[in-house]
């Protein structure tokens, strides 16, 4: 008998499952959903929780079938009898039910890797990871000429960050406008480091002699912060920035007085570059 | 002897055993941890940080490791990075700076921040900004806002120090600079200049040990 032909147990199961899944899968999707990391502080951030939502929805019906099976089984199969307990009657291959099980599975990683091929090529929206020095033209976004150029700095252990076109100044905090597309180009003066701006859903290796680009466009005024997602060192944990995304004209204000606090030590900055390779290399004995 | 009471008796010597090894593990990491050095009081809501850093420590398994040392309230010098300082209140910091400059690999940190008027004062002069390449330690406290360029003695510079601590006759820079310790809490500390004579990129060894060129700041 194929067990395709479930038995009155088996459609019980299944039709609890199916009542259950109908109703929380549009309520995971639509509660649950906007609740779940990075947020949607930024297009970047907003994609990566659209596919957290996919990923999550996928899985509520699998979860609620694990867990419907597993009560049903507890509360219907008990051994209620005297004496031993017999076993049941051996299962043998059933080429229906693996042909089934295959195809469900199959599907839904032929899905999820079509849907992830998708999102690193997302067009205007932006990814949020690292592309490399070149980002292909199709994962660049469409308003990625005029966007904000910021070069993130990792170093044992600190953050930095240079605004090429406002004088290259360097701070120790990021500051970015609101509702502009930014271009971030992420570097490294000593190891590797990770740059990870978890509410704006960016996310780029900081890898020293080369320039990591990602975009991301802030849309919400928040403050948050940016770690190293890399384990760098004995202060690896401790390696954060602060991140403000405020108004354009906050910005302008803040860019005035970085250029003005940051002067002494703007004039000994090496000119802008993607890329620095500082001496020392190896300190001598 | 019966097999089992054998059996006993390897069992007690073995838990022993561990024991005994597990309490000298506890025991010399203990003794590893740096001891906290408390800043001397200067007065209401002041107090005052002594520290020097040497070239070399100059004995023991890392004598040729750089480091910092601290002086401790009765005026001994203590190698330790663990400090500890009175919240909210003004910390006068001293530092004789022994050694040779090894300079920035981020020039940005030549200029002092987070320090009183953002000013530092090398053998007395006032400097807002330090030549990057003339740097040879910095001492900052991210969490604070503070860093502070530590300026190299001059490679040709006679009476060098090679055995920490170091005395005053030695050739040294003296840095004095004042910051707030803000609200009680543990913050680490550090140095930003690749001096780890030895090592890839000047960042191993004492660069990543904490009673050398790291430590932390109680601030109680």
């Amino acid at each position: 008998m194929s067990a395709l032909r479930p038995s009155p147990e088996m459609r019980r199961v299944l039709l609890v499952w199916l009542v259950l899944s109908v109703i929380a899968t549009p309520l995971v999707v639509i509660l649950l959903g906007p609740q779940l990391p990075p947020g949607a502080a930024s297009d970047a951030a907003h994609g990566q929780q659209q596919d957290n939502t996919v990923m999550t929805a996928i899985v509520t019906p699998i979860i609620i079938l694990l867990i419907v099976y597993f009560a049903y089984v507890l509360s219907a199969f008990k051994h209620r009898a005297e004496g031993e307990p017999e076993d049941g009657p051996p299962m043998r291959g059933d080429v229906s039910v693996m042909a089934l099980w295959i195809g469900v599975t199959l599907t839904i990683v032929i899905f999820l890797a079509a849907w992830g091929a998708y999102e690193l090529f997302p067009g205007e929206t932006g990814a949020g990871g690292g592309q490399g020095p070149t980002p292909l033209a199709i994962a660049t976004p469409a308003d990625a000429s005029t966007a904000l150029p910021v070069q993130v700095i990792g170093q044992q252990w600190a953050w930095t960050f240079r605004y090429p076109t406002y004088g290259g100044v360097e701070t120790t905090e990021l500051v970015l406008p609101v509702n502009r597309q930014i271009r971030f180009t992420v570097t490294s003066i000593d190891v590797i480091h990770s740059f990870w701006a978890l509410k704006l859903g960016v996310k780029a290796d900081a890898v020293p002699n080369t320039s990591n680009v990602a975009f991301a466009k802030p849309v919400k005024l928040e403050a948050s912060t940016v770690r190293c997602a890399e384990l760098c060192g004995l202060w690896h944990g401790h390696m954060y920035a602060p991140l403000y995304v405020v108004t354009p004209a906050r910005f302008l204000a803040w860019m005035a007085e970085q250029r003005s606090r940051w002067s002494p030590a703007t004039r000994y900055l090496p000119p802008y570059a993607t890329k620095y390779a500082p001496e020392p290399t190896y300190r001598a004995e | 002897m019966s097999f089992r009471r054998a059996g006993a008796i390897f069992s007690v010597t073995l838990v022993v055993c561990a024991g005994v090894l597990l309490g000298l593990y506890v025991t010399r990491f203990l003794e590893a941890a740096p001891p906290t050095v408390n800043a001397a009081a200067a007065g209401l809501r002041q107090s005052s940080l002594t520290l020097q850093t040497v070239a070399q420590v100059g004995h023991g398994e890392t004598r040729d490791w750089v480091s910092y040392y601290a002086r401790d309230p009765s005026g001994k010098w203590v190698h330790s990075t663990i400090l500890r300082v009175p919240a909210h209140s003004l910390v006068h910091v001293t530092v004789y700076q022994y050694d040779t400059a090894t300079g920035l690999r981020n020039p940005l940190w030549g200029q002092p921040r987070g320090i009183v008027g953002g000013v530092m004062y090398v053998n007395g002069k006032p400097l807002r900004v330090l030549n990057p390449e003339l740097a040879s330690h910095t001492f900052a406290i991210p969490d604070l806002g503070v860093s502070v360029p530590l300026e190299g003695v001059a490679e040709e510079a006679p009476n060098q120090c090679e055995n920490a601590p170091c005395g005053l006759d030695k050739a040294h820079n003296t840095i004095t600079f004042t910051f707030n310790s803000g609200a009680p809490g543990k913050y680490r500390w550090q140095c930003f200049v690749p001096c780890a004579a030895g090592f890839i990129l000047g960042f191993g060894g004492p660069m990543q040990t904490i009673g050398y060129m790291d430590g932390t700041l109680e601030v109680v």
